[in-house]
């Protein structure tokens, strides 16, 4: 198994090494290790219950949030151990945001949805500042043209898709290097799907983006990089146009052709 | 090569499966009508010549049916990894055995021009060349069938002797063109019949890499001599 899928011409911005996770006694990621690109998109795929979400959620510490929740090994971003005790947690979700696969928007306005994080970690200085982030988060999400009149109605009154959106603007609002997407097109419809893709298209490069994603054709579509999971390890990582058209594991193939179980 | 495992939606192993009895049957009847043709030739026989012709028409049907069942594979069932590539060599070696079937057309078009006219010694190796030609279309499909990628290099290694054949037939031709001018029709439609089969002979090996790349994907150009065709290369 590698764990780099890169050339050499890209860099790194994760590192993870024997990566393990559990739930009190279960073991849920087992010894993972695997370099994130820092100009690729990665998917993560897998049968439902492999790990894809617990190991996503180990690049942000979200798992602290989750009781009897442990991670074994090491996780670096830029070369330092997230993990480490003198490692600002807050500041770490900020430089590595999250969007879930249902949209999560707070019940409030579109405004402050966006305005939030950028307003508690001081990214904006006064009121014309503020306003002007967030329209640049809108703008980068894609949803700018159609909230910019009514910035002030709740975020939850927003379609499904402009809701994610809206949660990808959050994520980016903070500025970070990198964003973790869990199925976060899982309960779109097709075209609200395909302006996500598009999104994590053309927000590649920018930042780091790992995304899973149970749709093949989608991990296809969006990302330069692809790890198969199975039973919480890391079965096959590399170039994705190789993975779907010639994976080099067994398992990886039953997989993705649809031949698993 | 063993088959691959069955997929979860039967309906997808269904699919795979009728693609591959078209396509079975094209071969069949592209390596029938190329083994006709030269029966047809050998005996000058202008009716079975004629059959050939007809039966071709059976071989064009098939293809766009090949095409629809690809087309329709690739919309309902999104296929990946080995699935994909069987899908899109199946739809190129519906083209290519399309192609076959009217070189054998082709061959069997020129019976009735060869009816007059006595023996000429080329007249003798065709038969030789066209079995070996007919033989890796043969086997070819059978290569196709098990996604054997072993037998589709044997296939390829055959085309040297269709090739052989070709120019030592190419040169007799010559020689009796320029010893008996009045040969010079007759032999002119022999090396034809010969150019086609060594065609059939060059298309066989198309398959056989198409074959090959959907068995393995690699391609036959780049297989490993020896050594561990497994590992990854990286
Ligand atoms: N909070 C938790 N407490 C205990 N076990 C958990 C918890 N979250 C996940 N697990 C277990 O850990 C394993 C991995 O779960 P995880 O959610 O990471 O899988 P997944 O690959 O994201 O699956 P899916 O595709 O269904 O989202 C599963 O066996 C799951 O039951
Ligand atoms: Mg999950």
């Amino acid at each position: 198994m590698t764990t780099q899928a890169a050339d050499a011409a890209s860099s790194t911005k994760i590192v993870a090494r024997d990566v393990s996770v559990f739930y009190g006694a279960k073991k849920a990621i087992d010894a993972v290790s695997i370099d994130i690109d820092q100009d690729h998109v990665t998917a993560f795929i897998g049968p439902s219950g492999c790990g894809k979400s617990t190991f996503l959620r180990s690049f942000n510490r979200m798992n602290d949030t989750i009781p009897n929740a442990r991670v074994e090994g090491s996780i670096t971003l830029d070369g330092k151990d997230i993990y480490s005790s003198d490692m600002d947690v807050v500041q770490l979700r900020a430089r590595v945001g999250m969007v879930f696969q249902k949209p999560n928007p707070f019940p409030k306005s579109i405004f402050e949805n966006v305005a939030y994080g950028p307003r508690i970690h001081g990214l904006a200085s006064g009121r014309a500042e503020l306003e002007e982030v967030v329209e640049k988060s809108l703008r980068r999400a894609g949803l700018w043209e159609e909230v910019k009149d009514r910035l002030n109605e709740s975020g939850t009154a927003l379609s499904g898709g402009q809701q994610q959106r809206l949660c990808i603007a959050r994520a980016i609002a903070v500025d970070p290097e990198v964003i973790l997407m869990d199925e976060p097109a899982s309960a779109l419809d097709p075209i609200a799907t395909a302006r996500i893709e598009e999104l994590i298209h053309e927000l590649r490069g920018r930042y780091a983006i790992v995304i899973v994603t149970h749709n093949m054709q989608q991990a296809a579509r969006v990302s330069q990089r692809t790890a198969f999971f199975h039973l919480g390890h890391l079965v096959e990582y590399g170039d994705t146009r190789a993975i779907f058209t010639n994976p080099k594991q067994e398992r990886t193939k039953d997989y993705i052709t649809g031949r698993y179980g | 090569m063993p088959a691959p495992a069955a997929h979860t939606v039967k309906a997808f192993d269904e699919d795979v499966r009728q693609l591959r009895a078209i396509i079975a049957e094209m071969g069949g009847l592209a390596e029938q009508g190329l083994a006709e043709a030269l029966r047809a030739l050998r005996h000058r026989d202008a009716e079975a010549a004629m059959r050939v012709v007809e039966n071709d028409n059976r071989i064009d049907l098939l293809e766009l049916e090949v095409e629809n069942a690809v087309v329709q594979l690739i919309a309902l069932r999104a296929p990946l990894a080995d699935d994909l590539r069987e899908a899109v060599a199946a739809l190129k070696i519906a083209s290519v055995v399309e192609r076959i079937g009217d070189y054998a057309k082709n061959i069997a078009k020129r019976v009735p021009a060869l009816e007059r006219g006595g023996d000429i010694e080329p007249l003798s190796l065709l038969p030789e060349m066209g079995r070996i030609a007919g033989e890796m279309v043969h086997l070819v499909l059978d290569a196709f069938a098990a996604r054997d990628p072993d037998k589709a290099v044997e296939v390829c290694q055959r085309d040297k002797a269709v090739d052989d054949f070709y120019n030592s037939i190419f040169r007799t031709l010559l020689t009796h063109m320029m010893e008996n001018p009045h040969t010079i029709t007759q032999a002119a439609h022999l090396l034809f019949v010969a150019k086609n089969i060594e065609r059939i002979g060059d298309h066989a090996t198309n398959v056989a890499e198409m074959v090959y790349y959907a068995a393995t994907g690699e391609r036959m150009s780049e297989r490993p001599r020896g050594g561990d065709a497994g590992s990854p290369p990286r």
